[in-house]
């Protein structure tokens, strides 16, 4: 078949017809290769690029809007915001230092789980190992620890700005909500964290933590009237937390896979919902204009407030 | 004065983020306090003139009717959240290159630590034990606080100061965070790192914690500072005195306990109506949110009474009976 082709008459060898090809490439090769490296001089019109980003890049209204909306981290965002709301003196950048922090322990963490073995006999010398003989292992672990810290007060203080603001009121009190799961969620986390080294620090606190647990009302077999549901050391709320009646190989387990994978992933589900929700309450709250006291609408009275059965728009102030 | 004590806590490494706390609230509360003040002289000049408040000028923020309301997320937004990133980040590094996580002995049952601490950010319900029994402290406390955070946004009926910072418009909902937030929260937190030492005792800043000392318990319960012995009691029902003394003490404690809710109840309605504005909000709520809020605010004074009966009275138990004490 191949003879018959480009209507050649001469029966042709295959050699023959590559060096024919070849002769032809040589003499547009140079123009190729310009064209190449020309293409590499604006990396947004190539294939490659285009396939991953979809939109134009330039610096135009249209395709600003676009770059946010068409990627997916970054469609968190509205493709404009109220121009105050980017001021940092009404946010503090709290939410937003949380939700990092968050990242940066979900990248430290998921490398320190490469060193580290949950069981009595080797979760401490692995720390060890990390501290002494890993690259980088100690900056890793400190990073791990003074983030997980720096998240908790940067969850406490978002939360405080989000009441000195008023944040929380109408249409955004689920959020609140939400936040408040958050927070109890970061801590813990954190104190999950806190016995996976096996060390004495993380044993002692985690059980004078879990000691608490014993003293649940109905549930542990110490709290009050823990008998009359039949509580005893070896079937309480506390053992459930701890897989024994001590802080043991069971409790190590149990903490690291609450630690690694059961609250991050609850976490994480949670975090989407509280993002939605800010866009869906209407962008974050302010800087609004202020309300005067001379404003305040008279109430409906009586009105059934919180089982109000209506009060779902978004703007209902 | 042992100086090298107070370092010994102050540069534990894991107590750093207290330290950090000590200067990031007192500064972010007064952060907020400048605008909030700042936004009230506008609010004060806006309530006195209609015609103004008519205008621009109820923006918080610098303002100039050329600018667009809205600008774009990229990069007016994002590059911020990209510096922040970049601040954090290099503040993660330099301190987890200067200070290195604490790491003990391996963990050992059969040697105590002393004293034994809980992560600073429960050190807050650890020192509640010094007050409360763990059911109290490490259970009904911990959920109140988390339920009474919850139901905040459906108990606050005032609707100003809804997206801006303000103080005058919200005085009462901002005192009564920040009592439960820095009084209660915070001070614990630092209480229980910079003050508990070897058996949980007091050491005042800079006394040298001492594992040998001993305080001698001369905490008593209510009911034996009364002198409630179950005599009448077993007089009465004929049993043995100290049947009669635990009947006797069961319903004698329940007395103090009605008493605290009822002055309780009295202070917090009182703090609830104190001014002509708080009052106005008081008619606005129904019947549901004011029992909600009185409640929990109610169970919030429970913490600061208890402390108060220990450290003045230096009584133990309030109400005393076979099944738990209060
Ligand atoms: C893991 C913890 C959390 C993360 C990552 C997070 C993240 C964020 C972010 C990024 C925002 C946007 C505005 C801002 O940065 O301030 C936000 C807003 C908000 N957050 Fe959170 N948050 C967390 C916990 C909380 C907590 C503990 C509360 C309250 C108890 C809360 C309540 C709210 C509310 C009500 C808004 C809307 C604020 C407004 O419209 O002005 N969040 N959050």
């Amino acid at each position: 078949m191949p003879e018959e082709n480009g209507g050649s008459k001469e029966k042709t060898g295959v050699l023959e017809k590559v060096q024919a090809d070849a002769a032809a490439l040589r003499e547009t090769l140079k123009e190729k290769t310009k064209q190449q490296v020309d293409g590499l001089k604006e990396p947004e019109k190539t294939q490659l690029y285009r396939s991953m980003f979809r939109v134009k890049h330039d610096d135009e209204p249209r395709n600003r809007a676009l770059s946010v909306l068409s990627n997916v981290f970054f469609h968190l965002h509205p493709a404009k915001v109220n121009r105050d709301a980017t001021k940092y003196n009404f946010t503090w950048g709290m939410g937003g230092i949380t939700f990092y922090l968050f990242i940066v322990l979900t990248f430290t963490g998921v490398l320190l789980m490469f060193y580290y073995h949950p069981t009595k006999v080797q979760a401490f010398r692995d720390i060890l190992y990390l501290e002494n003989d890993v690259p980088f292992g100690k900056l890793l672990r400190n990073m791990h620890r003074w983030a997980a810290h720096l998240m908790i007060i940067a969850v406490w203080l978002h939360m405080f700005r989000v009441f000195m603001t008023g944040s929380y009121k109408r249409p955004r009190e689920f959020n609140w909500c939400v936040g408040v799961l958050l927070m109890v969620l970061t801590m813990l986390l954190s104190f999950t964290g806190y016995l996976l080294p096996d060390d004495q620090l993380g044993f002692w606190a985690v059980t004078v933590g879990t000691n608490m647990a014993r003293a649940t009302p109905f549930l542990g077999h110490e709290g009050p009237l823990g008998g009359l549901l039949g509580m005893t050391p070896y079937n309480d709320v506390r053992f459930a937390l701890l897989g024994g009646s001590i802080v043991d190989a069971n409790a190590l387990l149990r903490a690291y896979i609450w630690h690694c994978i059961a609250i991050p992933l609850i976490v994480s589900i949670f975090l989407g919902v509280h993002f939605w929700r800010v866009r869906k309450d209407g962008g974050i709250s302010g800087p609004a204009p202020v309300m005067l006291e001379s404003e305040i609408k008279e109430e409906r009275n009586p009105r059934p407030v919180v089982l109000r059965p209506s009060g779902m728009s978004q703007h209902d102030k | 004065m042992d100086w090298h004590q107070l370092w010994e806590i102050a540069s534990a490494p894991d107590n750093v983020p207290i330290v950090a706390m000590l200067f990031l609230i007192p500064f972010y509360l007064w952060y907020a306090l400048k605008q909030g003040i700042e936004n009230d002289k506008l609010i004060a000049i806006l309530e006195s003139d209609a015609n103004l408040a008519k205008t621009k000028y109820r923006k918080t923020q610098e303002w100039d009717p050329k600018w667009e309301r809205e600008v774009h997320t990229w990069p007016y937004l994002m590059r911020m959240e990209f510096l922040v990133a970049i601040i954090v980040t290099v503040l993660l590094m330099v301190w987890s290159l200067t200070l290195n996580a604490p790491l003990e002995e391996p963990a050992n049952p059969n040697v105590t630590m002393n004293p034994a601490k809980a992560p600073w950010y429960f050190l807050g319900l650890q020192e509640m034990l010094v007050y409360f029994d763990p059911w109290i402290a490490g259970v009904v406390m911990p959920t109140l606080v988390i339920v009474g955070l919850m139901v905040i946004p459906y108990i606050d009926a005032n609707p100003l100061g809804n997206g801006y910072y303000t103080y005058k418009q919200r005085r009462f909902s901002i005192w009564t965070f920040m009592f439960g937030f820095v009084g209660l929260w915070v001070l614990m937190i630092v209480i229980g790192t910079f003050i508990r030492g070897p058996g949980w005792m007091w050491f005042w800043p800079g006394r040298t914690w001492d594992a040998e000392r001993v305080d001698y318990a001369v905490n008593r319960n209510l009911d034996q500072v009364f002198g409630i012995d179950g005599s009448w009691t077993s007089a009465i029902f004929h049993v043995t005195k100290d049947q009669g003394a635990i009947w006797a003490r069961v319903v004698f404690g329940i007395f103090p306990l009605i008493a605290f809710f009822i002055v309780a109840a009295i202070l917090v309605h009182w703090i609830c109506m104190r001014t002509e504005f708080s009052r106005k909000i008081y008619q606005r709520m129904s019947l549901l949110q004011l029992v909600t809020m009185y409640t929990f605010l109610i169970f919030m004074f429970s913490l600061p009474a208890k402390i108060l009966l220990r450290l003045v009275f230096t009584i133990h138990y309030v109400w005393v009976t076979p099944w738990f004490s209060i």
